[in-house]
C-alpha cells in the first residue's frame, strides 16, 4: 500500500499540467482516486463532509445488481440445457452462462468507459462514476445471443447520444442503459424480436429439441397462448427465457432490498411503479376482452422486465423526476404505461422500456408542475399578507 | 403554554468532544481582533491606524454603506496590526490589550425613557448595532426599516454547540434589560424560540415582553431561519430582524452600566480538545492561551463544524461565534476508501456499516471523502432541509443566475447556514453554502 502510494506520487507529476502525459490527466486521476480516496480537505463551507461519495453510491448499486447477474448467468445455462435436452450440474450451467455473459459485460464496460474517459479528458473534468452502473445494466437487459459488436455499437450510442451530448453524467434526459436497449430494438428489429434470440444456441439451431420453443412468457401471452404461461413459482424464481438479468423476481427483490435499505434508490418511485402496474392490470381485468387481459393483475409484476425496470431503471435518479411528489406521479405512470403497452399494443411484446423512456422525457414536466405548486403557495401567502 | 413546533427533517451529527458544563474564566488574551469578514455585505473604512491607542468601545472602522454603524474595540490597548488579504481587503484589526481595561463611557440617562432614535444611536456608537441582523440576506439590520418581527433563537442545535440555557442562566437581569431595549425598536412581536426537549433556563421562560415558541427536533431546529420559516415566513418585501441571547445580554449590560463590556461565554469543543469546557472571554479574543501546543495538524474553527470559519491556532473568536471547535485535518489518502466497510466513518445514509453501532460518537476530520461531481442523487437534501422550499431547484436557479426563479423559490427565507447540512450530506460534494451566498449577494445587488 505504502509502496503503491509512493509509486503513484512518483509518476503523478507527469500527468499534471505541464507534464509530458498531461493529455491523460483525467484517466490518471480516475485510476488514482479509484485506488486511493484523495487527500483533499474542505476549504470553505462545512468543515466536515459525509463519508458517502459517488464511488460508494455507485458501488452499492452495482452490489445490488450482483444477485441478478449471478442468477442470470445460471439461467442462461439452464435454458440452453433445457433447449438441447441435456443434463448438467449447477456449476456446468453457471459456467456456460458465465462464458456467454461475461464477454458482454466486458464489452459494455470497455466501450462505455473508454468513451467516458475520452470525454472527461476532452472537457478537463474528473471521470464520473455513473457508467459503472450503466455498464452492468446494459448486459442485463439484453438477450444472451446478442452479438458483441451490437453490444459495442449500442453502448457507444447510449453513452454518446444518450449522455455525453447533454453534458455527461447528471445531465442526461434518458436512462443510458435503456437508450442502448431501445437502440438495438429499433436498429435491428429482425434480430431482436422473435423467439430465437433469448436462449443461447437457438440462433444456429443445432441440437435444439423440438418441444422447446424458447418463447418468452410475454411472447406466448401476446400470441394468445395463455395456457403456455409458466407457473407463478417459475416466474418468481426466474427459470424462464428472457433477457439475461430480468427473469428472476427474487434476485431483483434482493437488489431492491439493498437499494432501499441503504437509501440509494427512491422507495417512492419503486413502490409507486409497482402500484401503477397493479392498477393497470386490474383495469384490464375489468374490461377484459381477450385472454391476455384476463391474467391476474399481480402476475404482470412478475412477468417480463417489469420488476427489473421498476427497481433498477425507473429509480435512476438523474433521469427520474426529482421532487418527492413528482417521483410518486412519475413511478405510477411508468407502471401504468408499461402494462398498457405490454397488453394492448401488439407491436411491442414488452412495454417497460418504452414506458420508462417516455416518462424520462416527461419527468422535467412533472417536476415543473410540482414546483409551480410551491411557487403559487408562496405567492398566495404574500398576497394574503398584503390584503 | 405555547405550542411545540416539531422539526422532523434534519440531522444530528454525533461528534466527540462535547464541552463539559464548567465555566472557566480564561486568562486575558494578549491580542484581540475585530474581523470585518464576520459581517456580511459591509465595506469597512478604517478610522484607526497601527499604533493608535483605543479604549473598549472606541471605533476601529465603520461601514461605508451605513456610516453610522461603528465597529468598536472590545478592549483597551494599542492597535498593533491591520491584516489584509487578497486585493487588500481587511481581514483583522488587531489590538494588544492593556492589563486593565479602560472603557468609553456612553451617556444614557434612564433607559426606560429613551426613544427608538436614541437607542439606535447608542447601539451604533458602542459597536453593538451589528448584533442585530436582518433576513433576507443576513446583513446588519438597517435602523430605518421597520421589521415585522424580531426573532431570537435561544438554543443551538449544531454539532457540539454550547448549551445556551446554561450560558445565559446567570444573566437573567441583563437579558431582560436587553429585551426591553429591543422592544423599543419594533412594533412587531419579539419571538423567543426555546428548546422543548429539556427544561429551558428561567432566563428565557420568565422573560417578559416576548412570545415564547418551543421547538423540538434535530439540527437545524436551532437555526433562526428555520424558526422564522415555521412561525412567520418572510414574503417578498418583508424584513425580520434576528439576534441571539449573548448579544442581548451584552446590550443589556451596555444599557445598565454605560460601557461596552464584551464578555461572553464560549464552548471550546471538538475531539482534539483535551478537556472540552466553557470559557468566559472577551469577544474577539485570541484563542492562543485557550489551547495547548500541538504537533499534529488540526483544524481550528471559530463557530461550529458546519458553518464556522477556519482560523489559525492564534486566530480570533468571531464576532457572532459562541464556540471554538478543534478537529483533526484530513489530509491523507485512503486505500480503496470507497469500498471499506467504514465502521469508523460517519454517514447520514446507510452506505457504511457504521449504522450497526447506534449512538457512537465520531472523531470526524476535514477530508472531503471523494471528489466533486455533477448532481446525481436526488432527495438527499430534502431529508435534512426542513423548510417548505425545494433546495436543489433553488440552488440550480442560483447557478444559472435566474433572479425571478430564485425569488419564486424562496431565496428571501434562507441563509447559508440553513443549507449547511445539505452541503454536509451531498454525495456530489457540491459547495452549497457558497452558492447560496452568491445567490444572496446577487439578489441584494439586484434589489438595491
Amino acid at each position: 500500500m505504502k509502496f503503491l502510494r509512493k509509486s503513484i506520487d512518483k509518476i503523478k507529476p507527469h500527468f499534471e499540467k505541464g507534464g509530458k502525459l498531461e493529455k491523460l490527466h483525467s484517466t490518471f486521476e480516475a485510476f488514482e482516486s479509484f485506488m486511493f480516496v484523495p487527500d483533499t480537505v474542505t476549504t470553505k463551507g462545512t468543515h466536515i463532509r459525509d463519508a458517502n461519495d459517488m464511488k460508494r453510491t455507485m458501488a452499492i448499486v452495482v452490489l445490488a445488481v450482483v444477485p441478478t447477474v449471478i442468477f442470470g448467468m445460471w439461467n442462461v445455462g439452464y435454458q440452453h440445457f433445457m433447449a438441447t435436452g441435456q443434463e448438467g450440474t449447477i456449476f456446468e450451467l453457471f459456467w456456460l452462462g458465465f462464458l456467454k455473459v461475461f464477454p458482454i459485460i466486458v464489452v459494455s464496460y470497455v466501450v462505455g468507459l473508454g468513451i467516458e474517459f475520452a470525454f472527461a479528458q476532452y472537457r478537463g473534468h474528473e471521470v464520473n462514476e455513473g457508467f459503472l452502473v450503466s455498464g452492468i445494466l446494459i448486459p442485463l437487459i439484453l438477450p444472451v445471443d446478442t452479438p458483441l459488436w451490437m453490444v459495442a455499437v449500442a453502448t457507444a450510442f447510449a453513452v454518446v447520444i444518450g449522455k455525453e451530448v447533454f453534458g455527461g453524467t447528471g445531465m442526461n434526459i434518458l436512462n443510458p442503459a435503456l437508450t442502448a436497449r431501445a437502440f438495438l430494438f429499433f436498429a435491428y428489429p429482425s434480430y431482436m424480436s422473435g423467439n430465437a434470440v433469448w436462449t443461447h444456441g437457438m440462433m444456429n439451431g443445432e441440437g435444439i429439441i423440438d418441444s422447446y420453443t424458447g418463447a418468452t412468457p410475454l411472447a406466448e401471452a401476446a400470441a394468445g397462448k395463455i395456457e403456455n404461461l409458466p407457473s407463478v413459482v417459475e416466474m418468481f424464481f426466474g427459470t424462464i427465457p428472457g433477457s439475461i438479468g430480468e427473469t428472476s423476481t427474487l434476485a431483483i427483490l434482493i437488489g431492491a432490498a439493498i437499494l432501499l435499505f441503504t437509501g440509494m434508490a427512491s422507495a417512492r418511485i419503486m413502490i409507486s411503479t409497482f402500484i401503477g402496474g397493479l392498477v393497470m392490470g386490474l383495469l384490464l381485468n375489468v374490461f377484459a376482452v381477450n385472454p391476455f387481459m384476463e391474467i391476474p393483475a399481480w402476475h404482470h409484476l412478475l412477468l417480463g422486465g417489469f420488476a427489473f425496470g421498476a427497481v433498477f431503471m425507473a429509480t435512476d435518479p438523474v433521469s427520474a423526476a426529482q421532487t418527492p411528489k413528482g417521483k410518486i406521479i412519475y413511478g405510477f405512470l411508468i407502471g401504468l404505461f408499461a402494462i398498457l403497452i405490454r397488453v394492448i399494443n401488439p407491436a411491442y411484446p414488452e412495454g417497460v422500456m418504452l414506458a420508462i423512456l417516455l416518462m424520462n422525457v416527461f419527468a422535467p414536466l412533472i417536476d415543473h408542475y410540482v414546483i409551480e405548486g410551491n411557487i403559487k403557495k408562496r405567492l398566495k401567502r404574500a398576497k394574503v399578507k398584503a390584503l | 403554554m405555547s405550542k411545540v413546533i416539531k422539526i422532523k427533517k434534519g440531522l444530528n451529527i454525533s461528534m466527540l468532544g462535547t464541552a463539559e458544563k464548567i465555566i472557566k474564566k480564561a486568562n486575558q488574551a494578549e491580542y484581540y481582533a475585530v474581523k470585518p469578514t464576520d459581517f456580511k455585505g459591509i465595506r469597512p473604512k478604517l478610522v484607526v491606524k497601527v499604533g493608535d491607542k483605543v479604549k473598549a468601545g472606541t471605533p476601529l472602522f465603520y461601514d461605508k454603506f451605513q456610516p453610522e454603524v461603528q465597529f468598536t474595540s472590545p478592549v483597551s490597548g494599542e492597535v498593533t496590526a491591520i491584516n489584509r488579504g487578497e486585493r487588500r481587503i481587511i481581514l483583522e484589526v488587531v489590538v494588544r490589550a492593556d492589563a486593565t481595561i479602560e472603557y468609553e463611557e456612553f451617556q444614557l440617562g434612564d433607559s426606560t425613557n429613551l426613544s427608538k432614535e436614541e437607542i439606535v444611536a447608542v447601539l451604533q456608537q458602542s459597536g453593538l448595532w451589528p448584533t442585530i441582523r436582518q433576513r433576507p440576506y443576513s446583513t446588519i439590520a438597517n435602523p430605518n426599516d421597520s421589521p415585522k418581527a424580531i426573532f431570537i433563537s435561544a438554543f443551538e442545535s449544531a454539532p457540539l454547540a454550547p448549551d445556551m440555557d446554561y450560558v445565559a442562566k446567570e444573566y437573567t437581569d441583563y437579558f431582560q434589560k436587553g429585551i426591553d431595549v429591543l422592544s423599543k425598536l419594533t412594533d412587531g412581536t419579539i419571538h423567543l424560540n426555546i428548546n422543548a426537549d429539556y427544561p429551558a433556563a428561567e432566563t428565557f421562560t420568565k422573560a417578559k415582553g416576548v412570545q415564547i415558541n418551543k421547538f423540538t427536533g434535530p439540527h437545524p431546529s436551532g437555526n433562526v431561519g428555520v424558526q422564522i420559516n415555521k412561525i412567520d415566513p418572510i414574503n417578498k418585501g418583508e424584513i425580520v430582524w434576528y439576534t441571539y441571547p449573548q448579544e442581548i445580554i451584552t446590550i443589556g449590560r451596555l444599557f445598565d452600566n454605560g460601557i461596552y463590556d464584551a464578555t461572553k461565554i464560549i464552548a471550546l469543543a471538538g475531539s482534539e480538545v483535551q478537556n472540552p469546557k466553557y470559557y468566559k472571554i472577551l469577544n474577539g479574543a485570541s484563542i492562543k492561551n485557550l489551547i495547548d501546543e500541538n504537533e499534529s495538524e488540526l483544524r481550528y474553527i471559530s463557530g461550529n463544524v458546519l458553518t464556522g470559519s477556519k482560523i489559525s491556532d492564534d486566530g480570533f473568536v468571531g464576532y457572532y461565534d459562541n464556540q471554538i471547535t478543534v478537529i483533526p485535518e484530513g489530509k491523507y489518502y485512503e486505500f480503496f476508501g470507497w469500498a471499506t466497510p467504514g465502521f469508523k466513518k460517519y454517514t447520514a445514509s446507510r452506505a457504511l456499516l457504521s449504522w450497526l453501532i447506534p449512538g457512537k460518537k465520531y472523531r470526524l476530520d476535514t477530508n472531503i471523502h471523494g471528489g466533486q461531481r455533477a448532481y446525481v442523487m436526488t432527495s438527499e437534501y430534502d431529508k435534512v432541509f426542513p423548510m417548505d422550499i425545494y433546495p436543489v431547484q433553488l440552488i440550480k436557479a442560483i447557478m444559472v443566475e435566474d433572479i425571478d426563479k430564485m425569488e419564486q423559490l424562496g431565496i428571501y427565507e434562507v441563509d447559508e447556514e440553513d443549507f449547511a447540512l445539505c452541503e454536509y450530506v451531498c454525495t456530489s460534494k457540491i459547495e452549497v453554502q457558497s452558492i447560496i451566498r452568491t445567490g444572496l449577494d446577487l439578489m441584494r445587488k439586484e434589489m438595491s
